[in-house]
């Protein structure tokens, strides 16, 4: 039995299709391309709904050479990224702030 | 240009199960992880073609004799992978590939965190949970550790044996229970089935401990479970998660 | 275990080219001159997204199209479904090195619905269920060049690839076919859409390989 069987298992079980998304922590290695610490164990505030999490509770949406990372609970685009040929292209506009232990 | 990558040479391969296999990786620079984290690993084609994927570290430095420039991956092959048939089957002791991280603040769990600890593992999700049982393990930590474990099959199962070795270690005490959905062991009481919200509660550290979760697998399974936890009056703040998508994601 | 999906073609990465592992081959076909440059045939069909899957039932679907004037022409899903239907069969390329070859679709070319609209605009933003969006300009949506696809390989187009519907405009990259599509805004000038706005390129020709800015 494959591995893919045992998720659609599970998913069958738990209802829900997958989602398509993963934690905030799955990018923590692309953001290690621009940031000197680690940003997924920093707390961040929504711009749009105000909710305060770690960067790692926030939803990823991997995007190819890219990410999408949404607040978990207004569903609204936090920050994204793409990565190019010698660049990375960086919004974070979706967060009002961010809180990182140095 | 991206300084973040390294080289990293393959010193040692062992098979976990049919599909899954430990690779060792000796990272020049490396000085140690925290137990929980993870690697992007790159693989480039002879024509340039390049994959990248993330794979949690298995080890923790100075359990088994793991070097402090050295880490662990556990890899499961999945059918229609694109890097995981060739790490299981192709990559040998002496070849190489790059590695960027460790990285991950956040799923992970460091000796100074005296608390109860609660893992739970779907599947291959027991990698990064692995790493924290170590690393309890080689510090000598108190803290209390359990782990539910579901898996398919008895076979199925990785670290059976170190596990259950583990679990006997009265300096650091580790509790295992595992949840066999397809195939139960021979003389099992419960017959194999899917865990439920009423098994977790029975198997898990109680909210009144105020546990740490740490919970891992694919995503739907993630996503019930953490779930049933929060409903049974956990903290959501004192779940973390680490998902590692479900149906459809490719790898 | 593994998460995400990242894989480039070589031209992209020369700056950055990573040492071989010995053995590994991914698992694409190159050599094809239906294949654009930097990009790598596959037999899969890798989902992209940048949010949810949304649910749209067919009910509460529907297609617009607005103009300079604030006028929207719209469809409905019985109305989009009478209008002629066209059977597609193209090649697709994604801007994160796969193209699929020979896909089979079925839908309304724009050509059609554009009969309908009245506009001296010459660009377009296509809105998606969801928030994405994404620009085109209107040349490249016309003569034969687009549609809105509702079908895939003979079946109803799956949500996390699109469905009910989605924009499909396969001589550019294609995150400019808008999954989800809801509508199409006519604008004065080219304006750039939910990626455009950090780092793709305006425009997406595959065969320049304009990816980026």
């Amino acid at each position: 039995m494959t591995d893919q069987n045992e998720h659609a298992e599970q998913a069958e079980q738990a209802g829900p299709a997958d989602p398509g998304y993963l934690d905030g922590n799955a990018a923590a290695g692309f953001l290690s391309e621009i940031f000197a610490v680690d940003v997924t164990a920093a707390r961040g505030r929504c711009a749009h709904c105000g909710d305060e999490n770690v960067v790692a509770a926030a939803r990823l949406y991997p995007h190819g050479t890219g990410m999408v990372l949404r607040c978990a609970v207004c569903g609204e685009v936090l920050a994204r990224a793409t990565e190019m040929e010698d660049s990375v292209c960086l919004d974070l506009s979706g967060l009002a702030w961010l809180q990182v232990r140095i | 240009m991206s300084t973040v990558w390294r080289v990293a040479d393959v010193v040692d391969v062992r098979a976990e199960t049919p599909s899954a296999r430990t690779i060792r990786l000796r990272i020049p620079g490396l000085h140690g992880h925290l137990a929980g984290q993870h690697v992007d690993v790159r693989l480039t084609a002879p024509d340039g073609y390049q994959a990248v994927r993330s794979y949690s570290i298995a080890s923790a430095t100075g359990a088994n004799g793991v070097a402090e420039d050295e880490l662990e991956l556990t890899v499961e092959e999945l059918p229609d992978g694109e890097m995981s048939p060739y790490l299981v089957h192709g990559l040998m002791v002496g070849g190489q590939l790059e590695v960027r991280g460790p990285v991950g603040g956040w799923f992970v769990w460091r000796p100074t965190d005296t608390g109860p600890v609660q893992l739970i593992a779907g599947g291959s999700g027991v990698v990064p949970l692995m790493s924290m049982a170590r690393a309890h393990a080689a510090s000598g930590s108190a803290a209390p550790f359990r782990l539910l474990y579901s898996v398919r099959t008895p076979e199925s199962g990785f670290y059976r044996d170190e596990l259950e070795h583990l679990s006997r270690d009265a300096a650091a005490p580790l509790a295992v229970d595992y949840v066999y959905t397809r195939t139960a062991p021979a003389g099992a009481v419960t017959p194999p089935g899917r865990l439920t919200a009423e098994a977790l509660s029975a198997a898990v550290v109680p909210a009144a401990e105020s546990p740490t979760f740490y919970l891992c697998g694919a995503t739907p399974f993630v996503e019930t479970v953490s779930g049933w936890l929060v409903d049974a009056g956990h903290a959501p703040e004192r779940i973390r998660t680490e998902r590692y998508g479900g149906i459809g994601g490719a790898s | 275990m593994p998460r995400g999906l990242v894989s480039r073609g070589p031209t992209q990465y020369a700056s950055r080219m990573g040492i071989v592992s010995s053995g590994f081959l991914g698992r694409r076909r190159t050599d094809d001159p239906r294949v654009p440059p930097g990009q790598y045939a596959t037999d899969g069909f890798p989902v992209l997204s940048a949010g949810p899957t949304p649910r749209i039932s067919k009910e509460d679907w529907a297609f617009t199209i607005t103009n300079e004037t604030g006028d929207v022409r719209r469809w409905s899903w019985s109305e989009f479904l009478a209008l002629p239907q066209e059977d597609v069969s193209t090649d697709i390329h994604c801007v994160t090195s796969w193209s699929k070859l020979a896909t089979s679709w079925r839908g309304v070319a724009l050509d059609t619905l554009f009969a309908e609209v009245d506009s001296t605009f010459e660009y377009t933003m296509a809105h998606s269920y969801g928030g994405y969006t994404t620009n085109v300009p209107l040349a490249d949506l016309l003569d034969g060049k687009a549609w809105i696809a509702h079908s895939f390989d003979g079946e109803d187009l799956a949500p996390e690839h699109g469905g009910p519907a989605r924009l499909l405009v396969p001589h550019l990259y294609f995150w400019k076919s808008a999954k989800w599509v809801s509508g199409l805004q006519m604008l004065p000038q080219d304006q750039p859409g939910f990626w455009e706005q950090n780092g793709y390129n305006m425009y997406g020709d595959p065969w320049k390989e304009q990816r980026y800015w």
